[in-house]
């Protein structure tokens, strides 16, 4: 599976509250809402400008803070295509698996890229492409990312279950 | 290059040799629900699977909200009954004298066992380190799929080694050496690593209890302590699994960092408001007006820590609130026989039925806009306990104690000597 997009860049522990604002928890549940959400508190444009495909950039610790599944599944469901940082929070890291959205650890690249460029991401063969650049980056094992590619864990386990 | 205790144990359960920065798909030996195991069951039936892969291997445990504060958690508990009756499911703690704490309950049942492979739907599972086994908080997704598949997967973490020696003084406990140790590291200078705890031999195992319990509070998968001869005995009469086995990191391990602690020079010591890694000395507060005491939770309610508490109140009449609330029913019942209960009840304090409700503002102790508690918990978030405008300064036992003697912050070397 290949994927190209723009970069949207970020800093360093971005919590889970900017990326989709706790005060929603318990009242936006559905995707077709959580995207309105979608950065709210970290980039007030990014709901309004990124295109479907675009990829996020970030330092380390992406997703510190609430285990709220809505902060993946709003950025899943605005048409996020992945995420790469120099490190994701343990619990957002499962739970992007979880939700099917693809996360890449890719420190090398965090400072190279900004705002704006183009990107092309393998997934198979674990490769990252900009310009005449490229970074590789460990690809998740085929039990995972069959996960992803189903679309999450309840997906593929609906899919299991049926077969 | 040897192998941490995550490479080991992940590696034995696997099959194969492995090293941190892989993935492995794992069949988890227990797998722990607290009250969120409704979510787990409505996600279970989502999934479309026709039975629960290993019955025997699902531990559910009562601890958030019991008995029911309102109606709606009675019927959610009530639908937790039905579907556990209807599904045969072997291992279920209601509300019970067996209950209690869902990671009390899992240490005291036997559940958690050296060298096998714990995970729970709560982020305090980490607990379980302190008896040598892998034990890892999930989400409720996660433990959904294990019910459905027995399998889940992790990405095998680096480890950060903290090595302790020497021993405490007197007044000064395993609670102040883990919130010096996360003011230190940060709260999230463990992120997605594994951290070991060397040096333990000299610690209770409640002490290790208290000090795994609070790994997750610098962001860590997992916390563990070298199991030795203290475990062995604790877990003999109890083991629900007869294939446990000690495990340990080999001494010439690859650690992403290497710490160490004298354990003589560690001092009474406070998480602040609002955050863990908010330390202070207790000496450097003495005097902070508190409006309320708590002495509870996982991390520091067990038979050991009421002894201090008990010491320390004996005697004496509190000046503010004090809810003391054991770990466990099996807790309460030793208190009970020892005479503690008797002392708290003397002193003023109230003695409540074994739960975590306070410590994170479901029930039974909830915190009022601008007012000040001190608390043996675990996590002093804003609003976390109450009102978004109270605070929360986590301490050991006797620094709780003693600070409702006097209401305000006082420092325990003063009277444990």
């Amino acid at each position: 599976m290949r994927i190209n997009g723009r970069v949207w860049k970020y800093g360093d522990d971005i919590n889970t509250d900017v990326i989709f604002p706790g005060k929603y928890t318990f009242s936006v549940t559905d995707a077709d809402r959580m995207v309105n959400h979608a950065l709210e508190d970290l980039d007030e444009r990014f709901r309004y400008e990124m295109r479907p495909g675009d990829i996020i950039v970030a330092g380390d610790n992406w997703g510190c803070g609430s285990s709220r599944e809505q902060a993946v599944k709003c950025l899943k469901a605005i048409g996020v295509g992945a995420i790469i940082a120099k490190s994701f929070s343990r619990i957002y890291f499962r739970n992007a698996i979880n939700v099917g959205l693809p996360v890449i650890i890719c420190p090398q690249i965090v400072e190279y890229v900004e705002k704006g460029d183009f990107l092309e991401i393998d997934f198979v063969n674990g490769m990252i492409y900009f310009e005449e650049k490229k970074w590789a980056f460990k690809s998740l094992p085929t039990f995972l990312q069959s996960i992803i590619d189903d679309g999450g864990m309840l997906q593929y386990l609906k899919k299991v279950n049926k077969e | 290059m040897g192998k941490t205790f995550v490479e080991k144990i992940l590696g034995k359960w696997v099959g194969r040799t492995i090293h941190a920065g892989e993935y492995v798909e794992i069949f988890p030996h227990f797998c722990m629900s607290d009250d969120n195991v409704s979510d787990v069951i409505n996600i279970f039936k989502m999934t479309g699977a026709q039975r629960i892969a290993y019955k025997e291997r699902i531990v559910i445990v009562f601890d958030h909200a019991v008995p029911p504060p309102t109606e709606v958690h009675a019927s959610k508990q009530d639908r937790v009954r039905k579907f556990v009756e209807t599904n045969n499911l072997p291992h279920f703690y209601d509300l019970n004298s067996r209950g209690g704490i869902c990671h009390q309950v899992m240490c005291q049942e036997g559940f958690i066992l050296p060298g096998i492979i714990i995970v729970g739907s709560d982020s305090h599972t980490c607990t379980g380190g302190a008896l040598g086994a892998f034990a890892a908080g999930i989400g409720r997704t996660d433990a959904a799929a294990i019910w459905a598949t027995g399998k889940t997967w992790f990405l095998v973490p680096d480890t950060i080694r903290i090595d302790l020696k020497g021993n405490f003084q007197q007044g000064v406990y395993a609670k102040d050496l883990i919130i010096r140790i996360i003011g230190d590291l940060g709260a999230s200078g463990a992120i997605y690593k594994a951290v070991e705890f060397h040096g333990t031999n000299e610690l209770s195992i409640s002490e290790r209890m208290t000090i795994c319990n609070m790994g997750i509070e610098m962001g860590a998968k997992t916390t563990i302590c070298k199991p030795d001869d203290k475990v062995i005995q604790y877990i003999s009469n109890r083991a629900k699994r007869d294939d446990w086995e000690v495990i340990w990191a080999d001494t010439d391990a690859e650690y992403s960092a290497i710490y160490s602690y004298d354990l003589s020079e560690i001092r009474p010591g406070l998480a602040c408001p609002h955050t863990v890694d908010n330390y202070a000395t207790v000496s450097s507060m003495v005097g902070v007006a508190i409006d309320k005491a708590y002495i509870g939770t996982c991390t520091n309610s067990r038979i050991e820590d009421l002894r201090v508490c008990a010491q320390v109140l004996e005697g004496k009449k509190i000046k503010v609130r004090t809810i003391v609330q054991p770990a466990s029913w099996d807790v309460y019942k030793n208190a009970m026989h020892e005479g503690l209960l008797d002392i708290f009840l003397d002193a003023g304090c109230v003695v409540a039925m074994p739960g975590c409700g306070p410590c994170m503002g479901i029930h039974g102790g909830i915190l009022a806009s601008g007012e000040v508690c001190i608390s043996t918990s675990n996590r002093n978030f804003a609003g976390r306990m109450g009102s978004r405008d109270s605070y929360i300064y986590l301490a050991s036992p006797a620094t709780v104690a003693w600070s409702a003697v006097h209401g305000e912050i006082r420092d325990p070397m003063e009277v444990i000597k």
